[in-house]
């Protein structure tokens, strides 16, 4: 028997690409599932007694900043592999807004490089820019990024103005086969902008961003996507126009996906305002909320939990975004958007299952099968837990209760609004490729 | 030390400082949003004492003798520099400007370092003139130093606000049910916020008036979510002018033509305009005051200005009134 073979006992199997939810084992040999349910027989070196845990399909974020090369002081692709596999994550696609920014095919290369020394741990696939050096005026060599191994092509935080050069690099995509991961933003619409252009933007006095900078550039894509026939993904969806555009592309059977964050799902724009653990201090210009798109309102929630719920977005995407002390510490305007968010993911998308708004395994095929239909089969058969999938698993505890300590993390980046918060539910061991990547202390 | 009821000595009337101001619970000035109607009372109640006081050849008092007061303005001013840092001396305190372009800020310095510094040279007040929103609130956040809001980016001038309210309480008196419209360019200006914070327990009713262009988009709602029921939206500045007792308009900077949210000076003289004229519909003994600095012929014309209508230079005088106000009760506050 191979010495990696590894068998997990009684746990809750949750694999909605199986559409199973079951009390089982789970058989691993040289890191590929060999065998899932009651009945298995055989034994391993290495048993794992997963009584009372949830057993899924290890995560997979379709989105996050990893800042390596050129932000090391933010993250590292080491720190954040690190904060990535505690979190239950086991593949994490890294946009390319690095210094130099992922837009040729030895910068690729180079993130794959640093990548394979922590291939033990997470699989890493870099995101290749749409254009060189992400100003939206000249297309990267879009084949040669494939070549390298990049996983879709996006500018993420530069979105491309220009509709014509989108409309191009679309057309090539489709060639290729890849997705495009659309960050949509109308620059001149969100231009200045701080925050989510409603009321509390109006109380504080910092300049909007309005719902229509968003929802107008999903529009433009999606009519894109049915021109060129290109695999349009959009990221981190924050309002429920968007949500109705792409629920309506969806029904003409266009190939559009989308994804939203943890935060935009379970905190508002008054988040910006005050601390609710916190409450009479006075207005908190809170830099840790501060993120791109903008934490919306109540009503966008709602409407990204039904989207989830129907269907209309495919996947949860953390958009881990960290940032040094000082790039938040600092007058909001000048404060840079991201939040640090591998690390509260799953804690915090429990309160939503435990508030009722989504199932449990509504939430895990978010995360795994969801995902995991987006990237090509290239890289590999992640997302289930079927025979002769990559042993890509999460060990979840959902009634382990934990107060979000920031100075915990793993990641570079402590810029978290949770920090403080109950959460209920924890990723207890993550295995990655048939090993252990991370099990809890 | 100086918290005692001051007499002026060469002054037969005492100044009526109070001793001690119980009520006063506030470490900052950094809004009128948290401003109790008592707590504006006392503001009133004081700078009265204050105005006396600037009546006087001599100005001086000792009130705030060995007190030290940072002026720290990170964008130009001249009118509200000058009133804090006279309300200071006056005040007896000893002042300290720093002018941010000079200091180590344009080294990329950052603003809590540079405050911190001003508290290790131990500052009793800083008094912060900011172009971001919020910047006092995170001074405030993590120094202990004594805070006041000079003016933060588009958000907040409360001792504006304090100062135009208290010029129309010395002209009419009772505020219950006098008329305020506020005119222009709203989404940019902190004057009007803090207005909108400051007049609502006085029985007022407030009409804001602008383009829809210079009105924040989320106003509506805020006015709703925050139970601002005096205030009132009115984009037709002469619907707005029906029955008014006091009208302020507000600059329109020149940029605002540049980035497109005004077409033209033209069409904005021809809509929004505050003239003689105009100010026909409004009741006869209205009043004219401007936050400064005027762009006269732009959103008021000379005549007007300078009118027998205008409060504008009595703004000037009770903002230093106002201001040596707040620089006793901040300072009040501290020594207990």
């Amino acid at each position: 028997m191979k010495r990696n073979a590894l068998l997990i006992n009684n746990a809750r199997i949750i694999d909605p690409a199986g559409n199973v939810d079951e009390i089982g084992s789970i058989l691993i040999k040289d890191g590929v599932i060999q065998q899932t349910g009651n009945n298995i027989t055989e034994s391993a070196p290495q048993v794992i007694d997963a009584t009372g845990l949830v057993a899924c399909p290890g995560f997979i974020d379709l989105h996050c900043h990893l800042r390596e090369p050129g932000f090391e002081e933010k993250e590292t692709v080491a720190s954040g592999a690190a904060a990535a596999s505690r979190s239950g994550f086991t593949t994490i696609c890294c946009m390319p807004n690095t210094n130099p920014p992922l837009d040729n095919a030895a910068i690729i290369d180079y993130v794959n490089i640093i990548a394979a020394r922590h291939s033990s741990r997470i699989t890493i696939l870099p995101v290749g820019c749409i254009t060189k050096n992400r100003e939206g005026k000249e297309i990267t060599d879009m084949t040669e990024l494939a070549g390298a191994g990049c996983a879709a092509f996006s500018d993420d935080g530069n979105p491309v103005s220009s509709s014509r050069i989108m409309a191009l690099a679309m057309e090539k995509a489709a060639v290729i086969g890849l997705p495009v991961i659309d960050h949509c933003e109308d620059l001149e619409l969100s231009r200045g902008g701080q925050m989510h252009d409603g009321w509390v933007a109006a109380r504080l006095g910092l300049k909007g961003i309005p719902a229509t900078a968003e929802e107008s550039i999903t529009a433009r894509d999606i009519a894109l996507a049915e021109m060129t026939g290109a695999r349009l993904h959009i990221t981190h969806v924050s309002t429920r126009g968007a949500v109705e555009l792409i629920r309506i592309a969806k029904s003409k059977g266009l190939p559009v996906t989308a994804d939203v964050t943890p935060h935009h799902l379970t905190l508002t724009d008054e988040r910006v305002a005050g601390n609710p653990l916190s409450p009479g201090e006075a207005l908190a210009y809170d830099t840790l909320a501060k993120v791109n798109p903008p934490l919306r309102t109540a009503a966008d929630i709602a409407a990204l939990v039904l989207g989830i719920n129907d269907g209309t977005i495919d996947a949860i995407a953390t958009d881990h975004a960290p940032h040094t002390l000082e790039d938040k510490l600092c007058e909001f305007e000048m404060a840079a958007f991201g939040i640090s968010g591998f690390e509260t993911a799953f804690g915090v998308l429990m309160t939503l299952v435990r508030e009722g708004k989504i199932s449990l395994n509504t939430l895990i095929a978010r995360m795994t099968m969801g995902p995991s239909k987006i990237l090509i089969n290239k890289f590999g058969r992640t997302g289930s837990l079927k025979a002769a999938s990559i042993a890509d698993i999460a060990l979840l505890d959902l009634n382990r209760e934990w107060i979000v300590d920031k100075s915990n993390f793993l990641s570079k980046g402590k810029n978290t609004p949770f920090n403080g918060y109950r959460l209920k539910g924890m990723v207890v061991a993550t295995i990655h490729r048939g090993e252990i990547a991370y099990r809890h202390s | 030390m100086s918290m005692r009821e001051t007499k002026h000595p060469e002054s037969g009337q005492g100044t009526l400082i109070p001793a001690a101001i119980e009520s006063w619970k506030h470490k900052h000035v950094l809004d009128l949003d948290d401003f109790r109607r008592e707590e504006i009372d006392l503001v009133f109640e004081i700078a009265d004492g204050m105005a006396e006081i600037l009546a006087r050849d001599v100005k001086k008092v000792p009130t705030l003798r060995g007190k030290t007061i940072a002026i720290m303005f990170f964008e130009p001013s001249t009118r509200t520099r000058a009133s804090f840092d006279l309300a200071a001396k006056y005040l007896g305190a000893d002042t300290v400007s720093l002018d941010a372009a000079r200091s180590s800020v344009a080294k990329g310095e950052s603003l809590i370092d540079s405050l911190r510094t001003l508290q290790a040279l131990e500052v009793d007040t800083i008094i912060i003139r900011h172009p971001c929103s919020g910047a006092p609130y995170l001074a405030a956040r993590h120094l202990e130093t004594n805070i006041i809001n000079a003016g933060d980016g588009c958000h907040a001038h409360p001792s504006q606000g304090l100062l135009d309210i208290y010029t129309m309480r010395k002209h009419f008196g009772d505020l219950t049910g006098r008329k305020l419209v506020i005119v222009g360019d709203i989404l940019h200006s902190r004057v009007a916020h803090s207005n909108i914070w400051g007049t609502r327990n006085f029985g007022m009713n407030v009409v804001l008036c602008a383009p829809p262009s210079l009105l924040p988009h989320g106003m509506k709602q805020w006015i709703e979510n925050c139970g601002l029921h005096h205030i009132s939206l009115e984009g037709n500045l002469d619907t707005a002018l029906e029955g008014a007792d006091a009208v302020m308009p507000l600059r329109l900077q020149k940029e605002r033509q540049q980035s497109g949210l005004v077409s033209s000076i033209r069409e904005y003289i021809r809509l929004y305009q505050v003239n003689n004229e105009r100010l026909s519909r409004a009741k006869p003994g209205a009043i004219i005051m401007h936050p400064g600095p005027m762009n006269e012929g732009v959103e008021i014309n000379h005549e007007t200005a300078y009118g027998n209508k205008s409060l504008i230079e009595r703004q000037v005088t009770n903002g230093v009134a106002i201001r040596m106000a707040l620089l006793y009760l901040i300072s009040g506050g501290k020594t207990r």
